[in-house]
């Protein structure tokens, strides 16, 4: 959807370092890379590629990244910049909805997060900042808290806004973070 | 004891404090000057922390110089540099200098300020700093851990914007803060007695006190850039006139900010107020004088 990856942008950057003089060994294209199993199963036919290799571009995330130097060994450097976790607004335009910050607050804030919405991340209600319903920071971005009071006003709940919120523990949502849903 | 503004306030007469900085550097002087020559004429002074998200010496190093010279302060605390064991600690070495007006900011964005590179903190806005605040009040940290030896005793306020749209919102997070322990308020510069009543209406019945914000106008120059930038600034066209036609801009911003505080306290419309003179400190005592507060 960012086309950051997949078969043409690997391709796409055969050629380019081929074109620089790099010998490209192989160029894949992995189901996913944040799947550890399924990763080291899809490596598997690539063995010899990647033992005589010197370095793998991954253009994953940076999760993929991580996951194919664990797996490989190999020094492995990422192509990309991963810049958020986002919607795509329109072709091309893509906004960070989700900073996964581990204790979702959307069920109070008519389902706008302001924890990657809003400048600061403020959880308890707008500063004084925002201007004709834009934030002080960035005059071209939506007031994130101005959006959810308008929200909450229009389903009848603004009750939720005048809840003063705990202050927020950071003590599960400090990285890193795992989960294990094995039970042990 | 309760602090000088807290005593004035409580007593119901007119409060008055006035705003100063910290330099970007650490000659304290002028301020320390500046102060010196208000206190016993105003209830405190107040000192900006980190204003305009910028790198200057510390409110409560001033804060201390202050106090350490029989000057209260009020001690400006935002949440945008520190998280909460810095907050924690700040405010009991505030107490412990007996530095007892707090008031409790969110804080501009480091990318409004002189080091936009800043990781911005934020993990208390204002209204957790008096959370904050009022936990150590009860003798705990925010842990849960009891505090050795006495308790502090702060007088905690906030700020409020009465030029807001929507202005509920505004009304709703001054009640917020309220609930967490804001006995006073200061609002943004406000520059009509319009404002002033319609926003008393809207606060009718709050328990707890409005000082007023004033900012002395320097020119017309300066009037429309707020009106632009500045978020709850509203400069009416016609004080903009004013001081496009007046000879001496300065002495007539002067002669409006005076007008409107004496208005203000005749009409009964607020507890006192904050004057922000934002790099013209010296104008704060002819404004007193000319609004006859200078006693
Ligand atoms: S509050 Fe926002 S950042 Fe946190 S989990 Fe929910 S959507 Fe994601
Ligand atoms: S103006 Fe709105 S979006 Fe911007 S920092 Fe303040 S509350 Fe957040």
């Amino acid at each position: 959807m960012c086309a950051t990856g997949g078969q043409e942008a690997v391709d796409e950057l055969k050629a380019e370092l081929k074109e620089n003089g790099y010998d490209v060994l192989d160029a894949t294209v992995l189901t996913t890379s944040c799947n550890d199993l399924l990763t080291k199963k899809e490596l598997k036919p690539l063995k010899e590629a990647v033992e005589d290799s010197d370095l793998i571009v991954s253009l994953a995330c940076g999760n993929g990244v991580q996951t194919l130097a664990k797996l490989t060994g190999k020094r492995v450097v990422p192509s990309n910049n991963t810049l958020f976790v986002g919607e795509r607004i329109r072709g091309g335009v893509f906004e960070e909805t989700c900073r996964t910050c581990g204790a979702c607050v959307l069920g109070r804030t008519a389902a706008i997060c302001p924890v990657s919405r809003c400048s600061k991340g403020l959880l308890n209600g707008p500063c004084g900042g925002s201007i004709d319903g834009y934030c002080e920071v960035d005059p071209e971005l939506k007031c994130a808290w101005i959006e959810i009071y308008n929200r909450l006003k229009e389903d009848d709940r603004l009750d939720l806004l005048e809840e003063v919120e705990p202050i927020r523990s950071y003590i599960n949502v400090s990285h890193p973070r795992k989960l294990n849903r094995r039970g042990r | 004891m309760p602090s000088r503004l807290q005593q004035t306030l409580d007593e119901g007469s007119f409060a008055v404090s006035a705003e100063i900085a910290p330099p970007k550097g650490f000659d304290f002087s002028h301020p320390l000057e500046v102060a010196k020559r208000l206190w016993g004429h105003v209830d405190a002074l107040n000192v900006t922390d980190f204003q305009s998200a910028s790198v200057k010496a510390s409110s409560l190093a001033l804060c201390i110089d202050l106090i350490q010279n029989g000057i209260q302060p009020v001690l400006q605390m935002t949440g945008r540099d520190r998280n909460r064991i810095a907050i924690q600690g700040e405010l009991l070495s505030a107490a412990h200098f007996g530095i007892q007006n707090i008031l409790a900011l969110t804080g501009d964005h480091p990318k409004t300020g002189d080091n936009p590179q800043a990781k911005p903190v934020f993990e208390l806005d204002a209204i957790g700093i008096l959370q904050t605040a009022e936990t150590l009040i009860e003798g705990k940290d925010l842990g849960g851990n009891e505090l050795l030896g006495q308790s502090p005793e702060f007088f905690l306020g906030a700020v409020v914007s009465p030029v807001f749209d929507p202005i509920e919102v505004q009304l709703i997070q001054m009640r917020k803060k309220i609930r967490c322990g804001a006995r006073f308020f200061q609002t943004q510069g406000i520059f009509s007695l319009d404002v002033a009543r319609r926003f008393k209406e809207q606060t009718e019945g709050y328990n707890t006190k409005i000082l007023y914000g004033i900012i002395p106008l320097r020119s017309p120059g300066m009037a429309r850039f707020m009106n632009r930038k500045i978020p709850g600034i509203e400069v009416p066209n016609d004080l903009i006139e004013t001081l496009e036609k007046s000879e001496n801009k300065e002495q007539d911003g002067i002669k409006i900010a005076a007008e409107l505080i004496s208005k203000l306290k005749e009409e009964k419309l607020c507890d006192g107020v904050h004057i922000m003179a934002i790099g013209a400190e010296g104008n704060v005592e002819k404004i007193l004088k000319e609004a006859g507060l200078w006693t």
